[in-house]
């Protein structure tokens, strides 16, 4: 040990007394400790990147990143998906008067029934989504719209909402619940599903409309006030309805009292506002069949009951209805796996043609570091 | 960055006020004022001795910390934004979070800026608290006070070795004759003594000295910074006035030498004492990337400024683009919609707090912490602790360590520099005979002791023993008494504990000479007190053993044998009169006392010679000689004995020996010695008495004096008799031509400036490998003034033109001196000077001051726009330590001035190899990649958020939340960076040694250029459109929301920037490992936990268990994945 062996002289060391620093403790050499971290010789590993290492690494991601992209883009093939634009821009689409007569508060309710046709059988659990374009949920002040702790219950906030709501945040001199401009601004269209029988029959398909909320939000995040009053109409009673609201919040499932309020779960799903301006949020989910003998959704006709109150022309926006079964993976989306495919074939190929140039170069500089 | 403290500046301004009309300051007796209440003190206004360079106090610290920070641009900036944040129509984030980030950082640099604070502080009290002895009239005597309680008026004792607390106006010392000798090392690096004189009328000799009785008025200037300008007189009450000059002040930080001691009148304390006033405190300089780092914020500004004006513009059209509202645009509380131009103009603002991080908040911070890791590695170096003085090195300026990896040119003074300004007497020559003294230590030589001895026991004369006689008496060195000494001794070894060890430590330790602490002075008589008589019995014994080895800076380590009565210790000016006195000696001829009339030298037969000193004429550059008059004991006769330079003596020799040929010769031969030549001639008592007439009237003279002084040393120093020739040597430290080759390979020119005689500097310089035999060495040195001018022009042109041609000589070296260099960089000719400069391999200038030494400097500096390194060791060189990018100190023989001037100080020349080399290069290359890295860090994540306004109707919109954000750059990606800063060891010390070329490197700045900034900025922007583009093309279309969306994006960045650097990182340690994958930890656990926690506690994000959910979904691996591997394929 070195540092041992300057131990003996260390004893004898002495102070090269600046003015005054002879304190009688300070009989301490100035030598630095021989140690290897303040010596900076701590052991070290150095990666030095050669052929010989990168090679195998692009090779090696070449070959995981390919089976992963086929697997991902077999699985998006597999869902099946179907998406029917029922906006009505067009003259001859069945909701074109529906979205001419655009008034938050009409209260006549607008109907129109599209058709349309799947061509596929939806085995499992189909998902209903309900799409928006050109929808700019993410624009900042609306974002900041909202109250999040009187969406969790809580009294103070009911009554007294944040400003960010403003200006939806009273109206006629009540607090207004929900209140901000995203709760404001709820989606309001009412679909529903019916299959045509060949024989002409309409049949409305069972609509669940539970269970599309994450739970966390549906039980932690969103509280109705008032704890257990079952009676919302009472605890809601000093605030106002959003001004674009038909009805106030407590009547938003009247029939179901877990649905109903803030915990209603159409409610939940549009106050989790959507990355991108085009977007889709779960509407219903279509829960297969008992039997597990016929599909969920069999091929055949089916009518799209619109009852039309979402006015989207104000900025050319587009309203989708969509049904998707669904995967491990989510939606279909076959970007993911062709993007790796394509990685993956890259890196392979660059593998490829690396290795041909060390061959062919290598030998001349065996050391030739590939550079990073 | 001188910084005054306002407060102290008020006190001035006060004082000011106080005697505004009073140019000249009063000073009255404290003593019959001393039961007085402080109102009534006659001397209330000045300054008292307690110093305080501490900026900040308890109280004060915050305020005036903060205000100090707001001096920095950077600080300004993000304050600003912080609380452009507070208005309303353009905050993006809530005001108060927005405020964190400055406010971490603020508290970071004041934590750090009161831990300097407070590590000044302790000194100042350890000064303060500094035992001294004060007079007190109520006891009657020097009663024992600290330094603090000293105040202008009082009257202070300072013993022998002690340090003089304020400065004092001499009033009385030990010495019968009125002087007291001061050493100034601590001022200005001188280690001569100087001569201090009471005030005439005071010195009332043999008598104790009584402040009671003081009752006249001192009047002297006001407190200035002139080390070498007092004036003053002193009233008497009954209107007598003496007046007094500089020589009759010491100087506060001096030492007190061979007085006994020293009582005086305080006449400036604290503050206001000239060595405090000289004191301007550490210098603020900017490292080169620093500049360039500065430009390149501003080129991240100019983007910031376009990303913020697309989009605002983008907003505007934006808005533009709706016919009507549509509900998720949100009105104003009134209910009215901005118009589109003025959302786009307060989008603009609301864009640049966004987009803030752009402008690395935190890479100032930092770099500083960068810096402090990389001097506390330097000061850690092993390689760089000198065993023999204990002493590491010192980083005196904290923030210029990378400079030291782009050095371009090397100053470097010679003497104790290059060399060790340690003589040693090498060979003599007596009647033609060599003698060569080989090893260090004189070890007499046989013969020569022969000779000597023959002539001692025959004839009791001859020119052996003149020779030696006038070794031993031509000098003008002090011989101090031991008792002085001793106390000298005791300081030394202060803080041991036990007293057998004594000795060995006085040996290893001999060499030491220029710092005593008064404090460890006062511990060890507190020491002597309770170790009881014996032991201090013992300890002196040791004492008288040890005290030759520690006689006197330069002296040679003798025989530890001699016995104690014999004890004498030669305080020398010079070291070459040091190495000669002690030569002397080792031959038997010792002096053993000087006082101004007599001079004893024993020889080696033990009998004692007398020497009647009749006239001593003392060195000058001019004549370059010294003689002394004395009468001779025995024979009565007048000889005067000449020592001087080779030729100083040749040119006046009378009858010519007949070996005088050989002598020259062989003196020539003597190459990279410092010849000194002796000589006597004997003057007849009518001649002297005639000389000495004249000399008294040259001396009385008052016009002209100088030059009448000259003539008459003239007149009498000529026809000598050769004596002999002495060789001294000034020995190169060790490892100097390896160290300067090194440098050169690394690409660095070497100058050498010095102030010696060119063949000296030349000889050094040939046997520091600074010139090669093989070199073409031009000399340029001008003696007439008319000629000059031409000549030089010519002279240069015609070398210029040569190197341009073909037939160029690969190494040029350049020699020039002091009047040359002075033409050369007159204005015409400067830069033909310059041009050719570049050319030269080695520049050497001998016999230049040191004004010219900085001018230099700084001319090569400016015209060449280089960068320089200056290193010198003594009082002479700090000029050119200051006026150089990097200064560095060399703390050798010659004080600690250049130490105190300089940025970096070392102990030994070849410690600057490693230095520059390892360090230097180490530090260059981490500093730069580190800032590239911490511009790359910024814009890849800043371009994350301003690609997502494309998708926000460029509304601002943050898609990750604002917490997260700010932890990302403080906490998730902070440590990383400064490891890497501090750690990173791109190439290990043993190559970068042996291959010095490496350092060109830095040289070139190709660590950190614009096109790195540039190939930084698009790798961000690459990693960026990366890292946002997979997630949204994955992510398109479906019911993602924000903040989940902003979840993954957030992660592969974080992974993207980590292995980013992990790629740059050459060499892994554990402590990296820790770190990085730490990092990664903490990022989870901090989101995951947050997410869990915070329901509601961030309104507009709801980060509420979106951590968890994208965690527990396949496709968030997937992305991550992906993301990374593209983002860093290009790699």
């Amino acid at each position: 040990m070195m540092a041992s062996s300057y131990n003996a002289k260390d004893e004898d060391g002495h102070h090269p007394g600046s003015v005054g620093s002879g304190g009688p403790g300070a009989v301490k050499s100035k030598k630095p400790d021989n140690t290897a971290f303040k010596q900076q010789r701590l052991p070290a590993w150095q990666p030095i990147l050669t052929a010989g290492t990168v090679l195998p690494a692009f090779f090696m991601i070449g070959l995981i990143f390919i089976p992963i992209g086929i697997g991902l883009l077999v699985t998006s093939n597999n869902i099946k998906e179907f998406e029917i634009d029922y906006t009505g821009v067009d003259m001859f689409s069945p909701c074109f008067n529906c979205s001419q007569s655009y008034s938050w508060n009409s209260t006549s309710a607008c109907t129109c029934s599209v058709p349309f046709t799947l061509d596929q059988p939806f085995e499992s659990n189909v998902f209903m989504y309900y799409g928006l374009s050109n929808f700019y949920q993410n624009h900042r002040r609306y974002v900041k719209s909202r109250d999040d702790s009187q969406l969790n219950g809580d009294k103070s906030s009911l009554l007294n909402p944040s400003k960010e709501c403003e200006p939806y945040r009273t109206s006629d001199k009540k607090s207004i619940a929900p209140c901000g401009a995203i709760a404001n601004s709820l989606f309001n269209d009412t679909l529903e599903l019916f299959y045509i029988h060949p024989n002409g029959s309409r049949i409305a398909i069972h609509l669940v409309k539970t269970g599309i909320a994450w739970w966390t939000d549906k039980h932690v995040k969103f509280r109705n006030p008032g704890e257990n009053n079952n009676n919302l109409s009472i605890v809601f009673q000093d605030t106002s309805k959003p001004v674009n609201w038909r009805k106030p919040v407590y009547e938003l499932d009247p029939s179901d009292p877990d649905n109903n309020g803030f915990i209603n779960e159409d409610f939940i799903v549009w106050m989790r506002t959507a990355a991108l301006p085009t977007f889709r949020k779960l509407y219903r989910i279509i829960q297969k069949k008992k039997d597990n003998m016929t599909p969920t959704l069999p091929p055949g006709n089916y009518s799209l009951e619109v009852i039309y109150n979402y006015p989207v022309r104000s900025f050319d926006g587009r309203k989708r209805m969509i049904l998707s079964t669904i995967s491990w993976m989510g939606g279909k989306n076959p970007f993911l796996g062709i993007a790796y495919i394509t990685v993956g074939s890259v890196c392979f190929f660059l593998g490829v043609v690396l290795l041909i140039i060390h061959h062919k170069y290598g030998n001349r500089n065996n050391n030739a570091d590939i550079p990073n | 960055m001188t910084w005054t403290n306002p407060l102290t500046l008020l006190r001035h301004g006060w004082t000011r006020h106080w005697n505004p009309d009073r140019p000249v300051r009063t000073v009255v007796s404290n003593l019959p004022f001393e039961d007085l209440k402080k109102r009534e003190q006659p001397n209330r206004r000045y300054e008292g001795n307690a110093i305080r360079t501490n900026k900040y106090r308890l109280w004060s610290f915050i305020p005036m910390n903060l205000f100090e920070q707001f001096h920095r641009m950077a600080n300004i900036y993000f304050v600003g934004l912080a609380i452009l944040n507070f208005v309303p129509v353009v905050n993006a984030f809530q005001p108060e979070v927005a405020l964190i980030p400055i406010c971490i950082i603020l508290a970071l640099t004041a934590v750090k800026d009161g831990w300097e604070d407070f590590r000044r502080y302790q000194t100042d009290q350890q000064l303060n608290n500094t035992p001294c002895f004060i007079f007190s009239r109520k006891q009657m005597c020097f009663v024992e006070r600290r330094w603090k309680d000293v105040r202008v008026g009082d009257f202070v004792r300072v013993l022998s070795n002690e340090i003089i607390p304020a400065d004092i106006l001499l009033l009385h010392t030990s010495d019968p004759n009125g002087v007291c000798h001061m050493e100034t090392a601590n001022l200005d690096g001188e280690t001569s003594l100087k001569q201090r004189k009471v005030v005439p009328g005071f010195s009332s000799l043999g008598e104790p000295f009584q402040p009671q009785t003081f009752d006249s008025t001192v009047v002297c200037e006001n407190p200035n910074n002139n080390l070498n300008l007092f004036k003053g007189y002193v009233e008497r009450p009954d209107k007598r006035r003496t007046g007094f000059g500089i020589d009759s002040l010491l100087l506060r930080g001096c030492m007190v030498r061979n007085t006994d001691d020293a009582a005086g009148i305080v006449v400036y304390a604290g503050h206001e004492t000239k060595s405090m006033l000289n004191n301007s405190g550490p210098r603020y300089k900017r490292s080169k990337i620093e500049r360039k780092m500065n430009t390149d914020v501003l080129f991240c500004v100019v983007l910031l400024f376009f990303m913020c004006l697309i989009g605002a513009l983008g907003h505007a059209i934006w808005l533009e683009t709706f016919s009507s509202m549509p509900s998720y645009i949100v009105p104003d509380s009134n209910g009215n919609y901005t118009p589109s131009v003025l959302a786009g103009f307060y989008m603009f603002f609301t864009m640049i707090i966004l987009l803030q991080v752009m402008i690395p908040v935190s890479l100032y911070v930092s770099i500083e912490l960068v810096k402090m890791g990389q001097i506390f590695f330097i000061t850690q170096d092993v390689e760089l602790y000198d065993e023999e003085l204990d002493r590491r090195v010192q980083c005196r300026a904290l923030n210029i360590t990378e400079d030291l990896g782009q050095i371009q040119y090397v100053f470097s003074d010679k003497t104790g520099t290059l060399t060790e300004n340690k003589m040693v007497f090498r060979r003599c020559s007596v009647m033609g005979t060599e003698y060569c003294h080989e090893e260090n230590v004189v070890v007499p030589d046989r013969k020569l002791i022969l000779e000597v001895d023959r002539q001692m026991a025959s004839i009791q004369t001859g020119p052996y023993l003149d020779f030696f006689l006038a070794l031993a008496i031509c000098n003008t060195v002090l011989v101090s008494s031991v008792t002085a000494q001793r106390q000298r001794v005791r300081v030394n070894v202060a803080d041991l504990a036990g007293a057998e060890r004594v000795g060995d430590v006085l040996r290893v330790k001999g060499r030491r000479s220029s710092s005593y602490s008064g404090g460890s002075f006062h511990n060890m008589r507190q020491w002597f007190r309770k170790c009881g008589l014996g032991k201090v019995f013992t300890s002196m014994k040791f004492f008288k053993r040890g005290g030759e080895t520690l006689a006197d800076p330069f002296s040679i380590d003798e025989d530890d044998g001699l016995s104690g009565s014999e004890e004498v210790c030669y305080e020398a000016h010079s070291p070459d009169e040091a190495a000669l006195i002690h030569a002397a000696k080792a031959y038997g001829f010792t002096m053993m006392e000087r006082t101004p009339h007599y001079v004893t030298v024993k020889l080696p037969d033990e009998a004692l010679l007398k020497f009647e000193v009749l006239d001593i004429l003392t060195f000058d550059s001019t004549r370059r000689r010294m003689s002394i008059i004395v009468r001779h004991p025995h024979t009565k006769e007048i000889i005067m004995y000449t020592k001087g330079a080779d030729s100083a003596i040749m040119e006046r020799l009378g009858n010519v020996f007949s070996d005088c040929c050989s002598k020259i010769k062989c003196v020539e031969q003597w190459c990279g010695w410092k010849a000194v030549c002796f000589s006597l001639k004997v003057i007849s008592e009518q001649e002297f008495r005639a000389w000495s007439a004249v000399r008294q009237e040259a001396l009385s003279a008052i016009e002209e004096k100088e030059e009448r002084l000259m003539e008459t040393a003239n007149f009498i120093e000529s026809s000598f008799t050769l004596l002999g020739a002495t060789g001294i040597e000034d020995r190169l430290q060790e490892s100097v031509p390896e160290t300067i080759q090194a440098l050169r390979r690394a690409g660095m020119q070497v100058w050498v400036l010095t102030g010696d005689k060119p063949e000296t500097a030349i000889n050094i310089a040939y046997s520091c490998k600074l010139l090669e035999h093989e070199d073409l060495v031009f000399t340029f040195s001008t003696n007439r003034k008319v000629l000059q001018c031409q000549l030089t022009n010519a002279s240069f042109r015609g070398y210029s033109s040569a190197f341009t041609g073909p037939l160029m000589e690969p190494s040029i070296g350049l020699v020039i001196d002091g009047p040359t260099l002075s033409m050369a960089m007159s204005d015409e000719l400067v830069e033909q000077f310059v041009e050719l400069c570049k050319h030269c391999r080695a520049v050497l200038c001998c016999r230049v001051t040191p004004l010219q030494k900085s001018a230099v400097v700084k001319l090569i500096r400016q015209k060449l726009r280089v960068m320089t390194l200056a290193v010198g060791d003594g009082a002479n060189d700090v000029n050119m330590i200051q006026a150089a990018d990097v200064g560095i100190g060399v703390s050798g023989q010659e004080g600690m001035q250049a130490v105190m001037a300089s940025d970096f100080a070392i102990t030994r020349f070849k410690h600057l190899q490693r230095l520059l080399l390892v360090h230097g290069h180490w530090c260059y290359s981490r500093l730069a990649n580190m800032v590239i890295y911490f511009f790359y860090k910024n814009v890849a994540y800043v371009n994350l958020l301003f690609w997502y306004q494309f998708f926000c109707g460029f509304s601002a919109t943050a898609m990750i939340d604002y917490w997260l954000m700010i932890f990302f750059n403080l906490f998730f990606t902070s440590a990383p960076p400064i490891m890497f800063g501090i750690m990173e060891k791109e190439v290990s010390d043993s190559t970068l040694l042996s291959l010095p070329e490496l350092y060109k490197r830095g040289q070139h700045s190709e660590g950190y250029r614009r096109s790195t900034f540039w190939i930084a900025i698009l790798d961000a922007f690459y990693q960026s459109l990366v890292c946002f583009f997979i997630p949204y093309w994955t992510y398109n279309g479906s019911d993602i929301g924000i903040f989940a969306f902003g979840t993954p994006m957030n992660t592969v960045s974080l992974f993207t920037i980590i292995l980013h650097l992990a790629i740059e990182i050459k060499s892994w340690t554990a402590v990296h490992w820790v770190i990085m994958i730490g990092s990664v930890l903490v990022y989870f656990i901090v989101t995951l936990a947050y997410s869990a926690i915070c329901i509601s506690c961030n309104p507009p994000s709801d980060p509420y268990w979106i951590m968890h959910k994208q965690m527990a979904d396949p496709m968030f691996y997937l992305v991550c994945i992906l993301t990374t591997v593209v983002a860093l394929l290009p790699r």
